[in-house]
């Protein structure tokens, strides 16, 4: 697998005063914590910058991040039209993993999972990056040959994955039923010990804070209503605050990719769903680890603060309500307690929807445009979060160069011409 | 859960149907003169509005056959069902098919059969 150096940029925060540390957090409790300053400012639109990212979810800050850390291009502007990290990034199960089938997706996965390794260090931000590993189980003969297929992929891509038995997967996660009884026992199960979760939020503002320190402006409650052209050429956006000129747009925004494609009169191959989760009320520890299951479709961790995070597969209709039907939370749920019976009585405390821009292949779509200066990021379906710091790092490039680099050339929007797509159904159809 | 109004069982919860996605889309006759681009409008390319949306469901667990149906994605209002290969008849549907980018497509102008006469083919 080769792909560009990895590239990590400035890292830390270029404003000494204002970085996090246990020093900062001595100094400011003798002041009985009055003093922190806020983590970025409320920037209003300037009349023009050389960049501008709409979607101010965790892949556009990122992209906005990298953009001036990378490449030093700091008069940019993230735009959103309503809070920081309010749409996907924090509607998703926080789940981070990079064992997929294919060379293309492995490359830009794992270009991500290296990122997050490292990544609270160079934001200087604490985004509770915790490795504690993601376990995909199988509950029939025909799913294990399948998976076994795909921990030697992954391996070849030099990624670890490794195959657990049921005796194995009993002695890993004590509360799962292995129980070989059950409507859909558990017969196997592959295990990325470098996968884990993140806390969702704090990489949206982690990077927002370091983006923000590198001289970007990031700015809220801003819609975009218009792209501006002159002939093939993006000259730049219409927005509620005003018109910003700029000759580099990149759009960023998942669910409402294809409204935005229209605005410039494109089309794309996306149909927004929505992806539903829910958290339980909070318990003690039980379960130290991700588990997910795409033939009984469900994934669980626990969170730090002791809920049971859970998520399933897309609803059936395209939408843009950010809540789906009820079907689909009550199979997620089914599925959970036949696996974990621990679960039965628990309450459920809240329970969401998030819109998620579904690609044919199950792939996203870093691309380039018929419009000069206009970029997309979009497509990434129900499994985004994984990728944040790898998207955004290639999408930086693309941006900062005006053309892919080898990791994100596969996903350009060509692929639906030429046919060359990139079918990960196998690895992220469900499990997210 | 939306409730679907099944034109053949009338209406029904909408755990018995699967969705197929947008209606309307032709397929391009054999023998077409499509070039690569064009033909992806068919094959890959959707419609995906933040409004009125026209696409198919199958009453997957009841009759099984398909039908028509114009909702909205932000409401998630059913204006109309319609039967497999008519027109919807709502103003609002009705324009959501005729305004569709779809519509002006080289794939859906080659899903017709070439009209016959100056041409003489």
């Amino acid at each position: 697998m080769a792909g560009p150096v990895l590239d990590r940029g400035i890292g830390g925060l270029r404003d000494k005063a204002k970085r996090y540390s246990v020093f900062s957090l001595a100094r400011q409790a003798a002041s009985y914590h009055t003093g922190w300053q806020q983590a970025w400012r409320h920037a209003e639109p300037k009349s023009e910058y050389d960049a501008v990212i709409i979607g101010g979810g965790g892949h556009g800050l990122a992209t906005a991040y990298y953009l001036a850390s990378v490449h030093g291009m700091t008069n940019i502007a993230v735009i959103e039209k309503g809070w920081l990290g309010g749409g996907n990034t924090g509607r998703n199960t926080t789940i981070i993993r990079s064992n997929y089938l294919w060379d293309e997706s492995a490359s830009i996965y794992e270009h991500a999972l290296k990122l997050w390794e490292g990544l609270a260090q160079d934001l200087n931000f604490n985004i509770m990056f915790s490795q504690r590993g993601v376990l995909t189980i199988a509950h029939s003969e025909h799913e294990l040959k399948e998976m076994s297929r795909r921990v030697h992929a992954i391996r070849l891509n030099g990624i670890d994955s490794e195959i657990l038995s049921p005796q194995e997967i009993k002695t890993f996660v004590p509360i799962m039923n292995t129980d070989q009884s059950i409507r859909y026992p558990v017969m196997g199960g592959f295990l990325q010990k470098r996968g884990g979760t993140a806390r969702h939020d704090a990489v949206a503002w982690g990077y927002a804070r370091a983006a923000d320190d590198l001289g970007a402006d990031i700015i809220q409650n801003c819609e975009v209503t218009a792209l501006r052209r002159s002939g093939r050429r993006i000259t730049g956006i219409e927005t509620t605050k005003g018109v910003i000129k700029t000759s580099k747009v990149g759009c960023v925004v998942a669910g409402h990719s294809s409204v935005l494609a229209e605005m410039a009169g494109m089309h794309l191959p996306l149909a927004s769903r929505p992806l539903q989760a829910l958290v339980s009320e909070p318990i003690k520890p039980i379960l130290d680890t991700v588990i997910m299951s795409n033939a009984v479709h469900m994934y669980i961790s626990q969170s730090d603060k002791g809920e049971m995070v859970l998520g399933a597969g897309v609803d059936k209709y395209n939408s843009y309500a950010q809540r789906g039907s009820f079907p689909v939370p009550e199979h997620m749920l089914e599925a959970a307690v036949e696996l974990f019976p621990v679960l039965s009585r628990l309450r459920m405390l809240r329970h969401w929807g998030g819109i998620v821009d579904t690609c044919p292949d199950a792939s996203p779509i870093i691309s380039k445009t018929d419009v000069d200066g206009l970029y997309f990021n979009c497509g990434w379906g129900t499994g985004g979060f994984k990728a944040t710091p790898g998207s955004g790092h290639v999408f930086a490039d693309l941006i900062a160069n005006d053309r892919p680099n080898s990791i994100a050339e596969p996903y350009a929007l060509k692929r639906f011409e030429t046919g060359f797509l990139i079918d990960e159904h196998g690895a992220a159809g469900v499990a997210h | 859960m939306l409730q679907l109004n099944c034109p053949f069982c009338g209406l029904r919860d909408e755990a018995e149907f699967s969705c197929g996605g947008e209606a309307h889309i032709a397929r391009p006759l054999a023998g077409n003169q499509l070039n690569d681009k064009d033909f992806a409008d068919y094959l890959f390319l959707r419609d995906n509005p933040k409004g009125v949306f026209l696409e198919r469901w199958r009453h997957a667990a009841g009759c099984r056959r398909w039908f028509n149906v114009a909702r909205h994605t932000v409401s998630h209002e059913i204006i109309e069902t319609y039967a497999m290969g008519s027109l919807p008849k709502s103003k609002a549907a009705r324009q959501a098919y005729q305004e569709s980018w779809r519509r002006k497509t080289a794939a859906e102008a080659a899903s017709k059969p070439a009209k016959k006469g100056k041409e003489g083919r």
